[in-house]
């Protein structure tokens, strides 16, 4: 099947031919499937959000290329300018992107440059109110009257009212409180639809990623350092921590019982993994 | 991109010219504009465009950047020198079509008035390469100092100048920002006429202002919750001193001037 986006050996350098110059992504072989739920981490400065503002076109690489269903991104004007619809991308603390008189117009400007008709960008402006739980009466409000985490839902059903094919969000829960976080990652998942459609989403939070994620990829130093199920990028939890990584309580403490010398599969990310696995090697033990 | 604006951009180094005191590079860049507009010779320009490429070849930035910041300024100096070709009046008639005519005279005031803007923007940009803003807006708060006397209010203005250089490198990177953001959303920057242009610039300007008064409210606080109020009594981390390659840089100064305009008396 052909992959929804591949990368092929994408290398971003930002301040090119200046004595800043610095290499942001190296060479990234990366590719999605349509229906994947994919997390993408790493720490500070690995280069994760200047990789996926290659996604929807809106930074070219400095060599490599960007493929959409196989097509090259920017191989018309016309191409990249359809691509930024279907690959919808939200920005890191993206409540400072609002600037229009009301919620309802702010929602609306993504889908009224798709040229949609009026009713058509009415329904999709109240379905993704709605979808991000934004009631009616705040449609009409200043965006700029709203608290932070309002704001940052409103920037959200923007994206989500131009129906993207393809969800990449920056850190969408960074700086909400534990039942925001929840709330919003509910929204993510219910967007997903069961594989409907694409979720790419960088977080700093392992737990986020281990919970909601079918696969992880690894950002370090502008390279993919892993990329796998939340297993089998736990299972390396040494490397993770070496990369500046922050993983798991729970994976922290199986690490240890492990270097203690207890024979336990360290690889798990829940409580409720780490019991099974608690079990299994005591039953292992009354074996031996 | 916008990011690749150089005016005002430093580069850090660590050569005789970046070590000069601020204040020594201002003067020597005032020395040299005037020596600039005194040279009216060929010998007087020739003497002035040595003074450059020596500083240039010492402070060992790259003669690339310099021409890099003198492109936005390319149609300025071609405008210029047009219309100096085309109004100079003199005797030696080169060309002469329908009411246009062009003297010897005017192709070399041309040259010269064209070669003169690019010099002088060439010697600001090797200083603001050299300094960084901060020694600048210091080295020009101290030259400045005499014009407390008559109540010029000189702090506050390089405090001002100093913040306003510190959030251009910010406002840009903002800017970027946000255009990136409303780009991902379908806004157009590029196409439509000027008045499309126009509105297609709201979605920018108006999260641009907002953030850039929240910053300024911010910015405030900051300050005021240091004791910051104003430059009584208040010390420096780093004070700017005249070193003996001050005293020499300036000597080379003034005998630069003073050749520019024996070479102008002479009129060699
Ligand atoms: N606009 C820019 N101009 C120059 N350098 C940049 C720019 N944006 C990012 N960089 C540099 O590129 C590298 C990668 O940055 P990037 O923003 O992609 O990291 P990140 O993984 O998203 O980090 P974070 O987790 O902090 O968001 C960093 O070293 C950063 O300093
Ligand atoms: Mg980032």
């Amino acid at each position: 099947m052909t992959p929804v986006l591949q990368t092929v050996r994408l290398t971003h350098r930002y301040s090119e031919g200046t004595p800043f110059e610095r290499v942001a992504v190296d060479s990234v072989d990366f590719s999605a499937q349509r229906g994947e739920f994919i997390a993408v981490i790493g720490h500070t400065g690995s280069g994760k959000s200047t990789f996926i503002q290659h996604l929807n076109g809106l930074l070219k690489p400095s060599s490599g290329s960007v493929l959409f269903d196989g097509k090259d991104i920017h191989s018309s004007k016309e191409f990249t300018r359809q691509v930024r619809f279907r690959v919808g991308l939200l920005f890191q603390y993206p409540e400072y992107q609002l600037f229009e008189e009301t919620v309802y117009r702010d929602i609306a400007f993504g889908p009224k440059n798709m040229k949609l008709k009026d009713d058509e960008v009415d329904e999709r402006v109240r379905e993704a109110a709605g979808f991000v739980g934004l009631g009616e009466e705040i449609l009409g409000k200043s965006p700029f009257d709203l608290s932070g985490g309002q704001k940052r839902r409103v920037a959200i059903a923007g994206v989500i009212a131009m129906r993207p094919e393809v969800l990449i969000l920056d850190e969408p829960t960074a700086g909400l409180d534990p039942g925001g976080r929840e709330e919003l990652m509910e929204n993510i998942l219910r967007y997903h639809d069961g594989g409907k459609r694409t979720v790419i989403y960088i977080t700093h939070s392992m737990e986020d990623a281990a919970r909601t994620a079918q696969r992880i990829v690894v950002f370090n130093h502008g390279h993919i350092a892993m990329d796998g199920t939340p297993r089998e990028v736990f299972r390396r939890g040494f490397e993770l921590i070496q990369m500046g990584i922050i993983v798991p309580q729970i994976t922290r403490v199986m690490m240890r019982l492990r270097e203690l010398g207890l024979d336990v599969d360290d690889s798990v990310y829940s409580v409720d993994q780490a019991i099974a696995a608690l079990r299994e090697t005591k039953g292992g033990g009354d074996r031996a | 991109m916008l990011k690749d604006i150089t005016l005002g951009q430093y580069y850090p180094g660590d050569t005789l010219v970046h070590r000069l005191d601020p204040r020594t590079k201002l003067i020597l860049t005032l020395i040299y504009i005037a020596a600039l507009f005194t040279a009216i010779v060929y010998a007087g320009y020739a003497l002035v465009v040595l003074f450059l490429a020596v500083s240039i070849l010492l402070s060992r930035i790259r003669l690339r950047n310099i021409l890099s910041g003198l492109k936005p300024l390319i149609i300025i100096v071609l405008i210029t020198g047009i219309l100096n070709l085309f109004y100079t009046k003199g005797e030696h008639l080169l060309v002469h079509f329908w009411r246009i005519s062009i003297y010897w005279e005017g192709v070399e005031t041309a040259i010269f008035m064209a070669l003169r803007i690019m010099l002088l923007i060439a010697g600001t940009l090797l200083l603001t390469y050299t300094t960084s803003p901060l020694q600048l807006t210091d080295g020009l708060e101290s030259l400045l100092n005499p014009l407390k006397k008559i109540r010029v209010p000189v702090h506050e203005l390089a405090m001002m100048m100093s913040i306003a250089l510190r959030f251009i490198p910010t406002l840009i990177e903002e800017t970027d920002k946000i255009m990136s953001a409303q780009r991902a959303r379908g806004a157009d920057f590029e196409t439509g006429g000027l008045i499309a242009k126009a509105k297609a610039m709201l979605p920018l300007l108006i999260p641009l202002f907002v953030s850039a008064f929240r910053r300024a409210d911010e910015l405030a606080t900051a300050m005021e919750s240091r004791c910051y109020h104003g430059g009584e009594g208040r010390t420096r981390m780093k004070q700017l001193s005249m070193a003996r390659r001050d005293w020499i840089a300036l000597a080379v100064g003034v005998l630069l001037l003073a050749l520019v305009i024996l070479f102008r008396r002479l009129g060699i």
